[in-house]
């Protein structure tokens, strides 16, 4: 089964035909991702290797029967792009690109609100299924097929958690990246309802980091309705308060968002959280 | 970004907030000409620095003339000022506001920044201006009024009028606050801010309100349509490494440890610091090189970690999806061969051929530490920086 993700998707990349793009549609193909094509704006009616580009995405849609977006485009264009393939009906909508302005975000949020489009991101790696497919830039290498879940705020931390599980001969069911930005369209509490409904998925690995309250938010969720094993990490806990540590969301302000108070309250509601990445793979197969 | 006072307050003069009169000084004799111009009466001399609490560590005097204004600005400019929020090496002051003197009746707080949960913007008005605000939201939270404001429609006015009947104001000077409230609102939306204070946000004798401190931040990822904006950015104000490790657009922010670190990833970046701790180190530095570091982004690294004077140690840790661990060795190996490093580097990588990687190491007759975890790189590392350092 997997969430958001799985053999019955048809994806399209926005953005196809640049660099990042291309380069990382032909990853997702290599896994055994169904990509059906590409949309940039006036490059419709070419061709980039065997998939068709179209100018706009309700084309591309109604053309490929495509039912998902993966979008790889520069920031300055990337708020735009989303509202586009949610207006087209998508179900799933995943942005990597870094570096969208908040106020952007903001609208794309409220332009989304009572859809039926899922946004993941942005700038976050996107999300695996392993051995069904994958939508960004996850390594589908490191990655078994398994019955454990991730949601991470954190690309490099998603892999490390991957390792780790792979390495013990644990497989993943899906993994998901958040992202690490102050506005996001799927939250941990959404991801975590996703695995609470999935049969395939037995545990969870939560990764989250320093700034805001999502963490919080989800460990009262986790206390009230979750009932599967979860492992946490939490990053930053040497961060320094006012400082914005690489992703635009993580920063400790006005005494908010300490990686010590997420640790508590995830704590608190029975979550096993870890002190370094490398435990986290030893602490699933403790709680499975 | 962050910009100084002066400069917040002459951007939400623009958008119609009311701000005193005053202007910026880079001399003594300009101090004086600004203080003149305002009609030689009392004016008040600023410090401006990007940090707050300026007035308790001597950053915010009163003069009762020109020449006095003269005399303070002489004192200010060039001083090293020590706030709360500057850590105990202070900062140096440049320049100084001289401004109006003004007679005040009450003190309010106002502010507007993006609620992360809500997702929209909130305006936070408090009766208890002129204090640290967030020492009002940890004891007297219920002090704090808030105002969340539907993208779509924007701050409507009974919003503003709710905050500013809240406050106490009469039906003349809530028009006012509204008013002022629609002002700060627009000036965030035009410029991207991430936040904007106003504190305190004073009411007058005469019956009027204005900014008497301002503090605007901006959204760094909004800068490139915001040329303007750009233009406002004190170099004098951030660390001189951290300058230069942006224009290679190197995640870099310096902390005052003694171990080295370079990581791609903020999250894993963030997670080598703390691994380091664990182990009974302390990081130097954060440093995220990227998702497709190559060799001139780690030499790049390599030159910024070794020009920190309190580095005794260098931890690696890559974690190689894309990037491949063959290449990064490679990478390493050439920076530490062309920049001389005598530091003791531990390489902890994992990923696509690691293998061949941790063959590039072994074979380039450099002596580096390997290790295959987190946290055996950090208890390593944390040996290596507490060794006495090799006889040059």
């Amino acid at each position: 089964m997997a969430i958001l993700l799985d053999k019955a998707t048809r994806l399209l990349v926005q953005g196809l035909t640049g660099r990042e793009g291309a380069f990382h549609a032909g990853q997702a193909a290599a896994y055994g991702t169904t990509i059906v094509g590409g949309v940039t704006p006036g490059k419709g009616g070419t061709m980039q290797g065997e998939w068709p580009i179209f100018n706009t995405v309700a084309e591309a849609v109604r053309e490929t029967g495509a039912n998902a977006s993966v979008i790889f485009v520069p920031p300055a264009f990337a708020a735009d792009a989303i509202m586009e393939a949610a207006d087209a009906g998508l179900g799933l909508v995943v942005c990597i690109t870094e570096g969208i302005p908040t106020l952007d975000m903001m609208r794309v949020l409220a332009f989304l609100e009572g859809g039926p489009s899922r946004l993941i991101g942005p700038n976050c790696p996107g999300l695996i299924s392993p051995g069904k497919g994958k939508a960004g830039i996850i390594p589908g290498h490191i990655c078994r097929e398994g019955r454990v879940g991730i949601v991470s705020k954190s690309g490099t931390l998603t892999y490390e958690a991957i390792h780790s599980l792979t390495g013990l001969g644990i497989g993943q069911s899906t993994c998901v990246g958040i992202g690490g930005d102050q506005l996001i369209g799927t939250s941990f509490i959404d991801a975590l309802t996703l695995f609470a409904r999935d049969a395939e998925t037995d545990a969870v690995v939560m990764i989250g980091e320093i700034g805001g309250t999502a963490e919080e938010e989800a460990a009262a969720f986790i206390r009230q309705s979750f009932k599967k094993p979860v492992v946490g990490f939490i990053a930053g806990q040497t961060a320094p308060p006012g400082r914005r540590m690489g992703h635009a969301g993580a920063i400790i302000a006005g005494g908010q968002g300490t990686a010590a108070e997420k640790v508590a309250a995830l704590t608190a509601a029975g979550v096993t959280v870890v002190r370094s990445p490398d435990e986290i793979g030893p602490a699933i197969a403790a709680r499975l | 970004m962050k910009i100084h006072e002066y400069q917040a307050k002459a951007i939400l003069s623009r958008h119609g907030v009311p701000v005193p009169a005053g202007e910026v000084a880079f001399t003594p004799a300009e101090a004086l000409e600004i203080a003149q111009r305002l009609g030689g009466g009392r004016v008040v001399v600023k410090a401006q620095i990007h940090a707050g609490g300026r007035g308790k560590g001597g950053g915010v005097k009163l003069a009762r003339s020109p020449e006095e204004a003269e005399r303070i600005a002489r004192a200010m400019i060039g001083m090293r000022l020590v706030t709360h929020q500057t850590g105990p090496e202070g900062r140096t002051v440049s320049r100084v506001l001289v401004e109006s003197g003004l007679e005040m009746t009450r003190e309010l707080y106002f502010g507007l920044v993006v609620d992360r949960a809500a997702r929209c913007p909130v305006l936070m008005a408090s009766p208890d201006g002129g204090v640290d605000i967030e020492a009002v939201a940890e004891q007297t939270p219920e002090r704090i009024l808030k105002e969340y404001v539907r993208p779509a429609v924007g701050l409507m006015p009974f919003q503003a009028r709710k905050l500013a009947f809240a406050l106490g104001l009469d039906g003349a000077q809530a028009q006012k606050a509204s008013k002022l409230m629609a002002s700060v609102y627009e000036a965030f939306l035009q410029t991207d801010a991430s936040l904007i204070e106003i504190n305190p946000l004073v009411l007058t004798a005469a019956g009027d309100l204005l900014a008497l401190d301002a503090k605007m931040t901006f959204d760094d990822s909004a800068l490139g349509r915001h040329p303007d904006l750009r233009e406002l950015r004190d170099l004098g104000e951030e660390d001189p490494l951290e300058v230069e490790a942006s224009k290679y657009s190197l995640n870099y922010i310096r902390l005052d440890g003694s171990i080295g670190c370079m990581v791609n990833g903020a999250g894993l970046a963030m997670a080598t610091m703390d691994v380091i701790k664990l182990a009974g180190g302390a990081p130097a530095n954060f440093l995220d090189v990227g998702g497709g570091a190559n060799a001139e982004q780690i030499r790049n690294a390599f030159k910024i970690l070794m020009s920190d004077g309190n580095v005794r140690a260098v931890l690696i840790n890559v974690f190689g999806g894309i990037l491949r661990c063959d290449i990064l060795a490679q990478g390493v190996v050439a920076a530490v061969k062309e920049l001389h490093v005598r530091v003791p580097i531990v390489v902890r990588m994992e990923g696509t051929n690691v293998a061949e990687g941790k063959r590039i190491l072994s074979e380039s007759g450099f002596r580096f530490a390997t290790a295959d975890t987190m946290g055996e790189a950090a208890k390593k590392v944390v040996e290596l920086a507490h060794q006495p350092p090799p006889a040059a």
